[in-house]
């Protein structure tokens, strides 16, 4: 079976040259899911963001092939339509535009990449729907500006539920905990659990334990100093969590 | 909902990156000498076959602008304009005050039909799929350089009683009415352009709505400025007897010329008792190209009257174009009750410069007024708002709220606001709301990892931002100033 992701040797600094991913090497398989752990500053968002193409980093090395193609050739649309998704941090607020108009335009931008049939009105509107039930949005949350107004624990509910709509490949999930209190955090996971499926991998960026608790990864990697220094199966997690991660910090240097 | 994606996929369908108005009809013209003279004055008067009064009260005003200084307060500057070197008055050669479509000259119907102005009395505007018999029908007065060349639904709009014809002709139809009523809003003395406009003017339209009448459809102008080296000074009158409504809308564009052209138009609105008027602007004339050569100067006064009681002004403008704006659709809330709007989206990119707002002038007891403005930079335009909100000491319970947003598209760009606020009552209540926001490069990433391009990102932020105002517009023409919107902002972000 063919790696659903394959990171090599990526080597990726900020604009004005501070480095941040440095030789990172990782192979994620269909139906996988693993989290990636370690201390602030380590460089985990950022590899979220390399990864889905955001503006202001550059790449000085290596390669990332997702479902056949080099993904850094690809614009962020592009890599998104290509299946890939990232579950923000601190998900952006935009005025004026409803929750449900910037669903539906995302869905159809990226089934007219991919050369789909593009969704009717109803069509969407029924789906939105029944997965906002799921996740406890209801219709008003819909009619609201996204984001605009919204608690955190609203906001990565919706990050949920765009995630559930646009079926991707690959989900990336940045400290998807944070903000969250522990009804929040027992929803969103539930979701995430819901797309878990035999073609659909995803990477869960966390500094906490807690959160592979509710979504339990079937690999661990702890991230320091811009690449993997240690690799091991769920129960790294708890072992971190009582060891800290002073250790591979030194295994690091 | 839908909205946005139509806004989307609109933006996608035509061309881009192109002014797409700016083809020029081959057509020959008359026109009167070049520069400005009584002599001039004379002449177009004589071509309007106006009465003594009228080409007297023309010659007051020229007399009086003689003596006037150009105003140098607003934001924008710009070369010393010669007056001198420019036709004030061009007409096509042929023309004949045509008395139905059939006399048209063809070529100037198919320029219509390029900007996709319905004069065949149908209602198919680009983009906009009605069936038939659900389309809203819209009468329009259209305007090639100084001529009205055709005024469509005239019966239909006669057995409503409603008045809707060039101004010329309504000197001569209705002399009464609009003597009564010309520059009873905006005077002589206003200001220089106005009084410019007074003495030059050369068509617009005339509406008069009767008493208790709803106007039974849109009515709207469009203005075409086609000829090299000519100003366009048109005069808008509108008369809305005792509690009537009417929803007018004016468009403009111009073709691509390297040299600047002078715009200076005058709209003037009467409301009377319990009376409304709606106007709308999607002013699209030819904006200069990313150097910032060519371009209208749109120096525009609008002012409506709210004259009687529990009479409503409500303006609500797309600026696109020009390469200078100079325009504040102000309104006077003389009336009892009588209340005032201004919804503006304001852009400007390139090398642009709007300076642009509003007066609510309030002077009667218990008015209202409201203001929402949008302003929106890119490229390295500046865009100003600049208002007043004055409450007079008789105004008791005079009330406004204003908000002035402004947006930022990359970092050579500027947006300036300049509100003036005068309460002379006590019991005046005024708001004012301001923000300034730059389109982030976050929101954008945002959007584009949700799957939609930069353009499509970059249009939907703004159409978020500009949503409150959009939404006043007649919901044909708000698609129209959406998908203008896309095409203004085209290639704005890196």
């Amino acid at each position: 079976m063919a790696p659903l992701l394959e990171i090599k040797d990526l080597h990726a600094e900020i604009a004005g040259g501070r480095k941040i991913i440095n030789g990172m090497n990782l192979t994620i398989n269909p139906g996988e899911v693993h989290a990636i752990m370690g201390p602030n500053g380590a460089g985990k968002s950022t590899l979220s963001y390399v990864l889905s193409g955001k503006p202001g980093y550059e790449i000085t090395g290596g390669e990332v092939i997702f479902r056949g193609v080099n993904l850094l050739d690809l614009s962020p649309d592009e890599r998104a339509a290509q299946g890939l998704f990232l579950c923000f941090q601190y998900p952006l607020e935009i005025p004026g535009v409803s929750n449900m108009a910037f669903l539906h335009t995302a869905v159809n931008s990226q089934r007219k990449k991919r050369g789909e049939v593009e969704l009717t009105s109803p069509e969407l509107v029924r789906k939105v729907r029944e997965l906002g039930k799921t996740l406890g949005i209801d219709a008003d949350m819909l009619k609201r500006p996204v984001n605009v107004g919204f608690s955190g624990g609203e906001k990565k509910r919706n990050e949920t539920l765009q995630m559930m709509l646009l079926e991707p490949y690959f989900c990336v999930l940045d400290e998807a905990d944070s903000g969250l209190d522990i009804d929040a955090l027992k929803v969103v996971s539930n979701g995430v659990n819901a797309l878990r499926s035999p073609e659909r991998s995803m990477l869960v960026i966390t500094h906490y334990q807690r959160l592979l608790d509710y979504i339990v990864p079937d690999v661990v990697h702890v991230f320091n100093a811009g690449r993997i220094v240690h690799t091991g199966g769920k129960e790294l997690a708890l072992e971190l969590e009582a060891t800290g991660y002073a250790q591979y910090q030194s295994e690091a240097a | 909902m839908a909205a946005v994606q139509d806004t989307v996929e609109q933006v996608r369908s035509i061309d881009v990156d192109q002014y797409k108005y700016g083809f020029e009809t081959n057509i020959e013209s008359e026109k009167a000498p070049k520069g400005l003279s009584e002599e001039v004055i004379r002449f177009i008067s004589a071509k309007k076959e106006e009465p003594e009064w009228m080409l007297q009260w023309r010659l007051d005003a020229y007399a009086r602008w003689l003596t006037m200084q150009e105003p140098e307060w607003a934001r924008v500057s710009y070369p010393q304009i010669d007056f001198q070197d420019l036709y004030y008055y061009s007409q096509p050669k042929k023309f004949k005050a045509p008395k139905s479509l059939d006399e048209v000259d063809p070529e100037i119907l198919k320029t219509y039909e390029k900007l996709g102005i319905p004069l065949r009395e149908q209602v198919i505007l680009a983009g906009v799929e009605i069936p038939e018999g659900e389309r809203p029908k819209i009468a329009v007065d259209a305007v090639f350089d100084s001529v009205s060349v055709a005024t469509t639904f005239k019966e239909e709009l006669k057995a409503a009683g409603v008045i809707f014809m060039p101004i010329s002709e309504a000197l001569r139809e209705h002399p009464d009415l609009v003597k009564q009523y010309l520059g009873s809003v905006v005077p002589a003395t206003d200001n220089y352009y106005a009084t410019l406009n007074q003495a030059v003017f050369s068509d617009g339209s005339f509406v008069y709505i009767p008493p208790g009448v709803r106007c039974p459809m849109e009515l709207s102008t469009y203005f075409r400025i086609n000829e090299k080296n000519t100003g366009q000074f048109e005069r808008t009158l509108i008369i809305a007897d005792k509690g009537s409504y009417v929803s007018y809308l004016e468009g403009c564009t111009a073709p691509m010329r390297d040299e600047n052209q002078l715009h200076a138009a005058v709209v003037e609105l009467v409301a009377l008792d319990d009376a409304e008027i709606k106007y709308s602007t999607v002013q699209n004339w030819y904006p200069g190209d990313a150097e910032g050569k060519g371009g209208i100067y749109n120096f525009v006064t609008k002012r409506g009257d709210c004259r009687g009681k529990n009479s409503k002004i409500s303006w609500t403008q797309v600026e696109t174009g020009s390469a200078i704006t100079w325009k504040y659709p102000s309104c006077v809330l003389r009336g009892e009750g009588s209340s005032g709007e201004f919804y503006s989206i304001a852009i400007s990119n390139g090398r642009q410069q709007v300076d642009s707002g509003t007066k609510m002038i309030h002077l009667g007891k218990n008015t209202t007024s409201r203001i929402i403005s949008k302003g929106i930079s890119a490229g390295k335009s500046n865009n100003t708002y600049r208002g007043l909100v004055s409450a007079h000491r008789k105004a008791a319970g005079a009330r406004n709220f204003t908000n002035c947003d402004s947006l930022l598209i990359g970092d050579l760009c500027g947006a300036h606001t300049v509100p003036y606020i005068e309460a002379k009552n006590p019991t005046a209540q005024f708001e004012h709301e301001a923000t300034t926001s730059k389109i982030s490069e976050d929101m954008l990433f945002y959007c584009m990892q949700r799957g939609l391009s930069q353009e499509d990102a970059v249009a939907l932020v703004v159409n978020g931002f500009v949503r409150d105002v959009l939404q006043q517009l007649p919901m044909e023409f708000a698609v129209e100033a959406q998908k203008l919107i896309s095409i203004s902002l085209e290639g704005s972000v890196g």
